[in-house]
Order: structure tokens, then sequence, then C-alpha cells
């Protein structure tokens, strides 16, 4: 048991060493920087200055080695563009991203965990079959697209809420939070919704195939024979058995909603760090790109651990294999 | 059962064939059917292109900017053409643009398809094949990006190669390959083991002519079904991408750069420009989805 988790740990740490080598052998070979900051009558001498002054004349192996030196220390470099540390930047957006990224969870599991029960309880019903069609329609219709019919609709129509921005924030400690005031509320809710539907697809199917198999089980026709109230089974019984495989998936999902993210920012212009992202991306502003990426993959690869040492403690029997 | 060797008595009793079979229980499902309608329709829309569309909306001579942002069902001043789907900001058709896009969001998504999914056959196959160190090391790389969703892959691989058509494919390519490596390593680890793969080995044949002639065509219905939502989604991402300004150039637009083009006016109403390519775009992926959901559910020996 221990050696496993060791071991786990092990994993993650080469995997995260890993990566930091490849996104930063990818951006090496990005587009000059330099073009970028210097003015376009810039002399020869002075580009070599910022390039020198930016330690870009240096070897890739040097160059590689003071970023790892430094990422240590928690310094992820300035951006190109303010001259802000990277990890100051990206830091001070990541709130609203996670308040966003929490909120979508909570409503794709607040709507898709019971419908995906109903639909398991009675897979031949009408009505499971409808939400089972519009499982496939959330799962296959491109994010980006519902989003805009969303804005079209609410926003652009009936003008019931704002298609862009933040709305008043409230302070907490040095975090901003939207969630707190109703204006805050009505610019959340429908980037939170769009991104919430690919999510709440996956968990309906999820929960369903796992009702289907747990409500075959003896124990479920025993707690019936018992003469209990099927509230009682399905909130109890049922649900207990079905959280192992839900856990996992909305574990290892909320990471990648929160990459993905990227996209739904962009369009609301939501002030998080994947707005962030895309904007440094076409600015070629490699420091925040990296440090970005960095502190997603670093991000991803504990979730995943965290996932998977919560499946060791939830589930006896995976308990019982990571112990050979 | 699935093998070749199984079916062989089964034909000599005159059953009808597997296709034949498939395709009779591909047709009782109508919602599938319609599916599969949307797709050819979108493929031979595509194809044609040049012949259909009224106007080529990259030759600027055809463009008349008196034209631009005229509602559906508007008339050409000068021209005369009826604008079926209304025009965008420089007089272009929209009914033409949708289908000049829709070739290119094909041709990406067609040919990442066929490259990730002849990669990660080759990936697959021959890990569960060789097994021991390159079974290990493959799948190791595999892990390690399926841990990453994909969208995020293709969005840092653009960053590093830039914008262009043939930079997306590569992009969906890197991106998309590992899965079709599990699927293929996952089909061939279960008929690595049967005995018609143990008779040919007894025969000392050559291992690639094993995997390609024996192996192969035996681990190809899961991932023929994997390929089908695969092109699905790598029409999502090239949109997807291609909206947020990292994917394909302006001057070879998909249905994506369309959608991202008509956003802009989208607010001050002039939704045609955003809307209709929007419509053909989840027309394509749904019916895709559709046609590959059933497919599945026949290509699944436990439903049989």
């Amino acid at each position: 048991m221990q050696a496993f988790i060791v071991n786990r740990i092990l994993q993650s740490l080469i995997v995260v060493l890993v990566m930091t080598l490849l996104v930063f052998a990818g951006l090496f070979v990005i587009g000059d920087p330099v073009q970028m900051l210097v003015s376009p009558d810039a002399t020869d001498i002075e580009k070599e200055a910022v390039r020198q002054s930016l330690g870009l004349d240096q070897s890739f192996v040097v160059q590689y080695l003071s970023f790892m030196r430094d990422a240590l220390h928690g310094d992820l470099g300035n951006s190109f563009l303010t001259g802000a540390p990277a990890m100051d930047l990206i830091l001070k957006r990541m709130p609203a991203t996670f308040e966003l990224v929490i909120c979508a969870m909570i409503l794709a599991t607040g709507i898709g965990l019971p419908l995906g029960i109903l639909a398991g309880l009675r897979p031949e019903a009408r009505s499971s079959k409808t939400i089972m069609a519009g499982s496939i329609l959330g799962f296959s219709l491109p994010n980006f697209w519902v989003a805009l019919v969303l804005i079209m609709i609410f926003a652009v129509g009936l003008g019931w809420v704002p298609a862009s921005g933040r709305g008043e924030t409230v302070q907490i400690g040095p975090i901003a939070v939207s969630f707190l005031t109703l204006d805050g509320l009505h610019h959340l809710i429908l980037p939170a919704l769009t991104l919430s539907l690919t999510k709440m697809a996956l968990i309906i199917r999820v929960a369903r195939a796992a009702t289907r198999e747990v409500a075959g089980q003896e124990y479920i026709k025993f707690a019936r024979a018992k003469g209990l109230r099927k509230n009682r089974i399905v909130g109890v019984h049922l649900l207990k058995n079905i959280m192992v495989p839900l856990i996992t998936v909305i574990g290892l999902e909320f990471g990648r909603t929160a990459a993905f993210a990227v996209v739904t920012e962009t369009i609301f212009s939501w002030p998080g760090m994947g707005k962030l992202l895309i904007d440094s991306i076409l600015t070629l502003d490699r420091p925040v790109v990296v440090a970005y990426l960095l502190l997603m993959v670093v991000f991803l690869v504990f979730l995943n651990l965290v996932v998977d040492l919560a499946y060791l403690w939830l589930d006896p029997a995976a308990r019982e294999k990571g112990r050979d | 059962m699935t093998d070749a060797t199984s079916s062989l008595p089964r034909r000599a009793a005159k059953k009808p064939s597997r296709l034949a079979m498939l395709t009779t229980r591909f047709a009782e499902n109508r919602l599938a059917v319609f599916g599969l309608f949307l797709v050819v329709l979108a493929i031979l829309a595509a194809l044609f292109a040049p012949w259909i569309a009224p106007q080529n909306p990259f030759d600027l001579a055809t463009l008349d900017i008196f034209d631009s942002m005229l509602p559906p069902g508007s008339t050409g001043s000068e021209n005369g053409l009826h604008y079926l789907l209304g025009t965008d900001a420089q007089g272009r058709d929209v009914f033409s643009s949708i289908l000049y896009g829709l070739r290119t969001s094909l041709i990406v998504a067609f040919s990442s398809v066929g490259f990730s999914m002849g990669i990660g056959l080759v990936a697959g196959l021959s890990a569960a094949y060789f097994g021991g160190a390159l079974d290990a090391i493959l799948m190791r790389i595999v892990d390690i990006q399926l841990s990453f969703p994909a969208i995020l892959v293709a969005l840092v691989l653009l960053a590093i190669l830039g914008q262009g058509v043939d930079k997306v494919i590569l992009a969906l390519i890197i991106a998309q390959w590992p899965y079709f490596a599990r699927t293929a390593r996952s089909a061939a680890l279960v008929e690595r083991n049967r005995e018609y793969i143990l008779a040919v080995r007894c025969l000392n044949l050559s291992a690639p002519r094993i995997i390609a002639r024996h192996l192969l065509p035996n681990c190809l219905p899961p991932l023929i079904v994997i390929a089908l939502i695969d092109l699905a989604s790598s029409i999502a991402i090239e949109a997807t991408l291609s909206f947020l300004g990292v994917g394909v150039p302006v001057t070879k637009p998909s249905l994506g750069m369309l959608i991202s083009n008509g956003f802009e006016f989208l607010m001050s109403g002039s939704y045609w420009i955003s809307l209709f390519p929007g419509f053909a775009l989840a027309l394509v992926i749904m019916g895709i989805n559709l046609a590959g959901d059933h497919l599945r559910d026949i290509l699944n020996p436990r439903n049989s």
C-alpha cells in the first residue's frame, strides 16, 4: 500500500518534469519575442541588447536550467508585455477561473446526477430516452457554439443577462468573487451553464450506467423486500454505491473543465486565466504561456494523484489490489 | 463471434453475410440513418461546393462591397444574386461561405483522423503483439497524454506551430493518436491469444505480416467507432481553435472561422453571419454522433 502510494507520487513527479522539458522545448522554438517588443525601426544593436537583457542569447540548456531554478523558487519570469511577474498575473486571474469551474461542476452534478439515476432506474421509459438523447447533444455540440446560441437567446434576444464580464465582485481576503452579489450572479450564470453542459452529459451517462448495474444487485432487491421506501433505497443504498465511479469522474473532469474554461472565458470575456492564455498566445507573450501551462500541468497531475488515492480509500476492492 | 474462422461455416450455411446483417440492423434506427444522411449530404456539399455555390467567396472579383451585411433572402444590388442566407461584412454570400468552409473543416477532420488512426493502429497493435518494454513505454506516453485534455494539447501545439491548415491537422494528429493506440491495444490484447493467431504464428510468418493481415482486420470494429466519434470531435476542436483565432488562417476559413467572423456582429442583431455556419457545424457533428452512437451499439458483441 505505502509502496504503491510512493510509487504513484514518484510517477507524478516524473510526469511533471518531462512536461516542463516538453513545454519549454516547444516554446523555445516559438516566434521571436524580441521582434514583438522593440519598435520596428530599432537597430540591430538595440535588438541585441533586448535579447541579452531577457537572457534569450543563451543556449537552450542554460536557459532551461536557469528557468527551472527560478521556477522552483516560484519565479516563472516576467511578462514580455507588461513586465509584471507571469506567476502573479496568473494567480490574480485564477480565482475567477475557479469560481466559474466550481459553479459549473455544481450545476453539472446537481442536474446531471438526478437525471442519470432517473434514466438508469427506468431505462425503457420515454423520459429516460429523452434524457439520453439530450446527453448526446450535450456531448457532441461544440461548446462555443452552445455559448453563442445561449448569448443570442438570453443576452441579445431576451436581455435577461449580460453577455460578458464578471460584474460586481466582493472581496474575500485577497480573492474577489462574483457569486455573492446579484449583479455578479447575473454575469456568472450563463458562462457557468455553458461550461457545465458537456460535463452534465458525461455525469448523466456515468450515473445511468452505474445505476443500472447497482439496481440489479441482491442488496437492492433485499432492501426492497424489506419494504423500505423507494426514496430511501435510492437515496441511501443506491447512491452510496454509485458514488465511487462518480467521484472519480467528477474529480478528473474538474481538471479538464479548468482547462476547457479557456474557451468559455474567451467567449464571455470572463477575466480568468484561460482568457489570459489565449491573449498571451496571440501576442507571443512566452513567459505567461509557459507559466500557465506549468501551473496547469502541476494541477492536473496533482488532481490525478488525489483521485487515484481517493479511489483507493473509497473502494475496498481496489485497496486489496493496491496492496499486492 | 467476430473472427474469420467462425464465420466460414456460417457462410456455407447460406446465412446472410455479416455486412448485410450490420446494414439491416443499422437501418432499424431511423435517427442513425438520418445522421448518416446528414454526413453524406455534408460530404457531397463540400465536394461539389464550386458547382453548388452561387459565388466563390475567395474570389474578390465576385464580391460586391455594396452588398455587405444584407439579411437572409436579399437580392444583390448589381449582380442580381439571391443571397439565401444573407451576406457578411465583406459582401460575401453566407451560403457559399458555408459550402467552402465545410470543405476546410472536413479536410482537416478526415486527414487528421486518418493519420492519427494509422499511427494509433501501428503503435497499439505492436504494443499488444510484442509486449514488454515497447508496450510499457508506448502506453506510458499514451497515459501521460490522455491525462491532458485534447483541446489543451492542440492549443499548446498551435501556440508553438502557428496558424495554418496543415498545422491544425498536425496538432490534431498529435492530440488524438493516443485514443486510437489505446483502443487498438486493448482489442489486440484479446485477439492475440486466440487460436487463429497462435496458428499463424506456428506458420512462422513475419511479425508485420501477422499484425497487418491477421491481427488488424479483427481489431477494426471498435476502431471504426472511435474513428467516427473522433471525426466529430476533430471538427469540433478545429472549429473551437479557429474560433479562438489560433486555427486555420483567414484566407482559408473553416466553419469555426466563419462563426468567429460573425461573432462581433451578433450583439448588433446581424445574427445570420454566425448563426447559419453554426447550424451547419452542429448538424454535421450531430449527424456523425447519431450514426456513431448506433454503430457502437451494433458492433458491441455484448448486444448481439
